[in-house]
């Protein structure tokens, strides 16, 4: 349409998603680093930021428990955007184009690309992992045979280590992809972005159904 | 500053040296218990009580004499009572002062989150430190004799001091003081090593074969030891485990995987860093921007906002 100039937008994110992804990335934080507290003596001056050793312990699983009730209410919002579609596979297999900006030798995206939606669910995981082990290690309310809680204390730390390094991934891909920041605080995104970067989704959204042109 | 042991050898979640200038330099201290002089009488459990000011809630009778049914916060030893047939259809009453080991490789020291909650002394006791605890209960995942509880009142872990503030000012355990049939010594190691001997010879040769000392090399010994009639079998003694260890799990949880875990975590961050100084950002320039306007162009009025 003419009155389209560069400043206009497109919806990615509605204020209820980008809600809940900060009160996630929130939890998460708090959730991380009062066990991480737990985890590793060097780390334990984190339990400061908490109100010491014992505030740590008791506060911490009530972090993650919010964390997986606010990740599942998103899980099911963008679950159905998220299956994994053959082009997905190609995506992966093309990751040295990826993570070289070479965009543009990669299968067409939609809402969510292959990255996305494999940290989609590696988050579900491990966030289910660390609630069930994390549930035995709760000793305020849970007493469980020691042949319990030992294997589930290491899978616990395990998948909080899978967790904590896919979200560092995350977060500096949210750094690296310009705009995708601005995208999840105030859910807007050029129709440029949406062009280079998910060009199924914006076809889809603008309703385009004539094939690519130009710079392709 | 008074009242500081100064002889800490080994300290919970801390890496750096302890005030240890003291030493045992007269030896490790162990507690012998010698369950075949064992009756049974509980006056270990209530010097117990009476020494450390604990009184436990009363329980309900469970058909056994042993009473509390087990180990709590405030119950830190118990007399655990195990009816037993042996072969030649003879019951034996097999009582074992259980409690904690004071191991020489401490699981719940190497689990302790908390720098200073569990401390090992030179003469070999392991004490907690309840003002350190954090109420994580790891001691208790890590224990492998079942042994730390964590109260329910205060959130605190406890078990057996092994009467540390008695022993360093020079007197025996409570326990060791009121048992009247000399099951329970109190001593060095080694002392306690060669009276233990002396017993098992006697035993010996008083028609029990397998009489021997329970020190358990998995967790580089105890100092608290026992003496059974049925040393093959220290499973007869209501569960006594055959051959104590750290878990693996507990190994790997609260050893290798920790510096493991910082190092992928820092790779993965450092990773990203270099990804920008060698990769940079991934931008949309002007082109994309033109050609996102002319496909708009060619559509009807998408969902917008300005």
């Amino acid at each position: 349409m003419s009155d389209l100039r560069g400043r206009d937008t497109l919806l990615r994110y509605s204020t209820d998603v980008r809600t809940n992804h900060w009160l996630n990335a929130i939890c998460f934080v708090l959730a991380a680093l009062s066990g991480l507290a737990l985890f590793h003596p060097a780390l334990f001056w984190f339990s400061n930021l908490f109100g010491g050793g014992p505030w740590t312990r008791i506060l911490h699983p009530f972090f993650g428990l919010f964390m997986l009730l606010l990740f599942l209410a998103l899980s099911a919002r963008v679950w159905g955007e998220n299956h994994f579609a053959p082009a997905d596979w190609q995506w992966l297999r093309q990751w040295r184009d990826v993570v070289g900006n070479r965009e543009e030798r990669l299968p067409e995206v939609g809402r969510y690309n292959a990255g996305q939606k494999l940290v989609f669910f590696v988050v579900v995981g491990c966030l289910l992992v660390l609630f069930l082990t994390g549930l035995t290690m709760w000793r305020s309310y849970f007493s469980l045979p020691a042949a319990i809680v030992r294997p589930a204390s290491v899978l616990h730390a395990i998948s909080a280590l899978v967790l904590i390094c896919t979200i560092l991934v995350h977060i500096y891909a949210g750094f690296w992809v310009r705009g995708s920041m601005h995208a999840m605080l105030r859910g807007t995104v050029t129709p440029g972005w949406a062009w280079t970067h998910h060009r199924a989704w914006f076809r889809q959204i603008t309703h385009a159904s004539h094939p690519r042109t130009g710079s392709d | 500053m008074p009242l500081q042991s100064l002889d800490i050898i080994r300290r919970s979640a801390t890496t750096s040296p302890s005030p240890e200038v003291r030493g045992a330099y007269t030896g490790t201290v162990a507690k012998l218990i010698d369950t075949t002089k064992c009756i049974g009488c509980k006056a270990c459990q209530v010097a117990c009580m009476e020494w450390n000011d604990l009184r436990d809630d009363v329980g309900t009778n469970f058909g056994s004499y042993q009473n509390p049914a087990d180990l709590s916060d405030r119950s830190w030893t118990l007399m655990r009572f195990s009816e037993y047939e042996d072969p030649k259809g003879d019951l034996e009453w097999l009582i074992r002062k259980d409690g904690c080991m004071h191991c020489a490789d401490p699981g719940c020291l190497k689990a302790c989150p908390s720098p200073g909650a569990i401390v090992q002394y030179a003469n070999g006791i392991v004490d907690f430190q309840e003002e350190n605890c954090i109420g994580c209960g790891y001691c208790v995942t890590a224990c492998p004799f079942d042994i730390p509880r964590i109260s329910k009142r205060d959130h605190k872990a406890y078990k057996c001091t092994l009467c540390s503030d008695r022993v360093a000012v020079g007197m025996e355990p409570a326990c060791i003081k009121a048992c009247p049939t000399g099951a329970l010594v109190f001593g060095t190691k080694e002392d306690m090593k060669e009276h233990a001997a002396e017993r098992i010879e006697d035993l010996k040769s008083r028609g029990f074969e397998k009489a021997g000392l329970y020190d358990p090399p998995g967790v580089g010994g105890t100092h608290v030891m026992y003496v059974l009639h049925h040393a093959d079998q220290p499973g007869l003694y209501a569960g006594l485990v055959a051959d104590p260890h750290i878990s693996a799990f507990v190994r790997l949880w609260k050893g290798r995987a920790k510096p493991l875990s910082l190092a992928i975590m820092a790779f993965t961050a450092l990773a990203g860093f270099f990804h920008f100084v060698w990769v940079g950002r991934n931008e949309v320039d002007e082109r994309d921007e033109e050609a996102a306007r002319a496909s708009l162009e060619g559509s009807r009025k998408p969902e917008m906002r300005t």
